[in-house]
């Protein structure tokens, strides 16, 4: 059993099938990538685990996601879900507030208010995402003033800061440089000790150097679902070979 | 080819007059309410002008202390009654408002921007004196109140200059909360956080320097109406005693008077024109401050 088990899940922006008909079992403490070529789902995916699809007018969803065999659609309060379904942006966003503030958003939000309590959480969760030596010093500036990079790791760390379960990450790294995108990419190794992480990633290599299980997708349907050294070794579907050698995409 | 760069040069004359224009005006404009305005300020003696607690031209005394204090109680009440509601509207047009609902809500707030004042004077008079009349009478009758007044007052004014100063308000807050980037709603929503936490610890905040500039543009707005609040606002030139008692702003000074005066007389209303010419500079001032710290801070 999965952590999140998706099942025959069609997902429609008004006329236009996004998602057609989707199983996958994301197991718990692995990583698991989704590739494809653009348009071909796998955001609309990631981001129907923690509703954030709620917001897009005209989106309707059919079939079920299950997180621990709960159905998130029906029954569980949203923001509920996502405390416990944490996520990473394709473009860091930190609030215009200080280093601070931003860690403490969520568990303000979640009704932390003792400021020891507040202290421990922000320096736990910094140093979970690596940034603490970065940062302890800079705590009450802004977090506009940080590079890409640490803004990104800063923003897990807001993520980590609500203790969720599990960990969406949306191409995370498609907007930093390679020093920040690898030391994001030792940080998600790190983390998927304590967490579940999905990620989207338009970058092949780093599906293979971290993930453990990997889907491909293709024009809203999962082609192939595997683990993530078979799927690319030995790919079972032609068109999992052809992209993955780089034939289109 | 060197007529075309003549005929480039001409043109370029003509923008530049035009450009020049408005600047010249707002010199010209200066000049003249320092050269008629200042020669009184030193005849009266400048502390006396300011600080003078009466204003009695038929006996040559001139104090504008009552003035000053009536432009800014009223001023005050306006952003009461108008700060509130205003950001209040245009949080639920930026983030609230169904897109039925959104045109109409729209076009009443610029029509509300359109409506000539005296009209609004008008409004005040026929609808908002009477009820604040009887609302005086209420008060004295169980005693929260020693005198009732005739419903001419601060109260009034205040709260007809908070309808006025809503338009101004709502625009430039509104068009701050667009401002916003849809990341940091996304993002917060993300943590977990409802709409409206959202809004008001997020979304809000990131707009502060915006929300700021309406609000203070409001306060402009408000500090320079004229018509409006001589219509219901008394204008007993002395000190005001309570919210519901008369007061006379100095934008109601300058019109009331200017008609029959002369000499002194004349030079201290546009004495009393530098007083608000200089209140609205330090408000540009502070809006134009308000606008570079928040550009910094993007």
């Amino acid at each position: 059993m999965g952590k999140i088990e998706i099942k025959n899940l069609d997902l429609f922006y008004d006329d236009f099938q996004a998602l057609k008909s989707v199983n996958l079992d994301v197991e718990a403490n692995k990583i698991t990538a989704f590739i494809g070529p653009s348009g071909c789902g796998k955001s609309t995916l990631l981001k129907s685990i923690n509703r954030m699809n709620d917001l897009v007018e005209g989106c309707r969803i059919e079939g079920e996601i299950l997180l621990d065999n709960e159905n998130i659609f029906r029954g569980m309060d949203v923001n509920l879900l996502r405390k416990r379904v944490g996520m990473v942006f394709q473009k860091p966003n930190p609030f215009p507030m200080s280093v601070y503030d931003n860690i403490a958003f969520g568990p303000r939000t979640h009704g932390v208010r003792a400021k020891s309590k507040l202290d421990d959480i922000v320096e736990k969760s910094l140093r979970s995402a690596a940034i603490w030596e970065e940062c302890k010093d800079r705590l009450k500036k802004s977090a506009l003033g940080m590079s890409g990079g640490q803004q990104q790791r800063l923003c897990i760390a807001r993520a980590l800061a609500v203790e969720p379960e599990v960990l969406l990450m949306d191409e995370p790294t498609s907007a930093l440089d390679p020093i920040s995108t690898s030391k994001i990419e030792d940080l998600a190794l790190e983390l998927k000790n304590d967490y579940t992480i999905v990620m989207v990633t338009h970058n092949m290599q780093q599906a293979v150097r971290i993930s453990d299980n990997t889907a491909f997708f293709l024009l809203g349907e999962v082609i192939e679902y595997n683990q993530t050294e078979k799927l690319f070794s030995i790919p079972s579907d032609k068109r999992t070979e052809d992209y993955i050698t780089g034939r289109f995409g | 080819m060197k007529s075309k760069t003549w005929n480039e040069k001409f043109m370029q004359g003509v923008f530049f007059t035009a450009a020049c224009t408005s600047v010249l005006a707002v010199a010209l404009i200066c000049i003249f309410l320092f050269a008629n305005g200042i020669p009184a300020m030193k005849e009266i003696g400048f502390i006396k002008f300011i600080t003078g607690q009466r204003w009695k031209p038929g006996n040559d005394i001139y104090g504008i202390l009552p003035m000053i204090v009536g432009s800014l109680y009223v001023t005050a009440g306006a952003v009461i009654v108008g700060v509130p509601i205003g950001i209040l509207t245009s949080v639920f047009m930026a983030m609230y408002c169904p897109k039925k609902i959104y045109k109409p809500l729209k076009a009443a707030i610029e029509l509300l921007a359109g409506i000539p004042s005296v009209v609004y004077g008008f409004f005040g008079l026929v609808v908002l004196v009477p009820r604040v009349r009887e609302l005086g009478r209420a008060l004295k009758m169980i005693g929260l109140a020693r005198s009732s007044g005739n419903g001419n007052s601060i109260l009034t004014a205040s709260l007809l200059l908070g309808i006025m100063i809503l338009p101004t308000i709502v625009g430039v807050t509104e068009s701050a909360i667009r401002a916003v980037p849809a990341q940091y709603y996304e993002g917060a929503l993300a943590l977990g956080a409802t709409h409206e936490r959202s809004i008001f610890k997020v979304i809000i905040p990131a707009a502060k320097s915006g929300v700021v500039a309406g609000v203070v543009l409001g306060i402009g707005r408000a500090i320079g109406e004229t018509m409006a609040v001589i219509m219901v606002a008394g204008n007993q030139a002395r000190m005001p005693a309570g919210i519901m008692k008369g007061v006379r702003t100095l934008t109601a000074n300058i019109v009331i008077e200017m008609g029959y005066a002369a000499d002194l007389h004349r030079e201290a209303l546009i004495a009393t024109g530098v007083v608000l010419f200089v209140f609205i500079l330090l408000i540009n001032f502070s809006v134009a401050l308000i606008k570079r710290r928040g550009e910094r801070e993007q």
